[in-house]
């Protein structure tokens, strides 16, 4: 059961992935990257990290993409061709790529069977939501509080670059 | 019966490579951004499938943390776009030279 779950999962998120690439229209782009969105929230709940899927859905579908709908729609595109003048350039940087990947994936690693022993805080016996919360707010206090930094630096980034005018005409 | 952890980081790898395609082969730069979101929802991934494996909540705030960087930089890029598509009046990666050599 679980294993159906998760190669429908797998199926579905690789198969979205691989039309938001090919796709010709960005809204079909978007649109398909929305379906993959839910199925990797789906995926999160499989692993017990409903949290997270939640904030996937919430953060990912709910404001990415439709910023990413608003700004598509907003510039009105023409179709236009699909794919690079140098792809046959792009095209040799992947094949090395996957060439890459594949000698990694044959050459095993030694160390796949060992696991750490003692786990720094252990999942079990506490709700996800409040395990993520308690280790958060402690442990990540920083990095938590670097984030919202981040947040606000890109917020004002982003108003100053959509502006109308950049000559400081408008600023006065 | 529980899945094993490599077939997670296989389909990250498999999603991952597909953005990387994404981004090298296409020519709208909204599509390269959303095959950017394609490679941060690969790495998050595998980020959870280790986190449930090794029962270590660290992973899952890590997802967090690159949320959070996906935010910015989605909210970031598409000024960007909006100011050279108000510059150029194209977002057609071809047509911005000016850096390149």
């Amino acid at each position: 059961m679980e294993q159906l779950f998760f190669f429908y999962f797998a199926l579905v998120i690789a198969g979205a992935s691989v039309l938001v690439v090919a796709l010709r229209n960005p809204i079909y782009s978007a649109l398909s990257l929305l379906i993959m969105f839910f199925h990797v929230a789906g995926l999160y709940v499989t692993l017990h990290a409903e949290f997270l899927a939640a904030v996937q859905v919430i953060v990912y579908a709910g404001a990415i993409l439709v910023l990413y709908l608003f700004v598509v729609m907003l510039l009105n595109l023409k179709h236009d061709e699909r794919y690079h003048r140098q792809w046959p350039v792009a095209a040799a940087v992947g094949a090395i790529l996957a060439l890459e990947a594949a000698v990694l994936t044959a050459v095993k690693g030694g160390a796949s069977g060992a696991r750490p022993a003692a786990p720094e805080t252990a999942v079990e016996g506490l709700g996800n939501t409040e395990a993520l919360g308690d280790v958060l707010y402690s442990t990540y206090l920083f990095p938590f509080e670097v984030a919202s930094l981040i947040l606000l630096v890109a917020m004002i980034g982003a108003i100053i670059l959509a502006k109308k005018d950049l000559s400081g005409e408008s600023l006065q | 019966m529980t899945i094993p952890l490599s077939y997670y980081v296989t389909l990250s790898a498999v999603v991952f490579f597909t953005g990387l395609v994404g981004v090298l082969i296409r020519r709208n730069i909204i599509i390269i951004l959303l095959s950017v979101e394609l490679m941060l929802n690969a790495t998050n991934i595998n980020f959870v499938a280790f986190s449930q494996s090794l029962h270590n909540v660290a992973g899952q705030v890590f997802v967090f943390f690159a949320l959070t960087v996906a935010a910015a930089e989605v909210a970031v890029g598409l000024a960007i776009i909006i100011a050279l598509h108000r510059a150029r009046n194209t977002i057609n990666v071809d047509e911005f030279h000016l850096l390149k050599w």
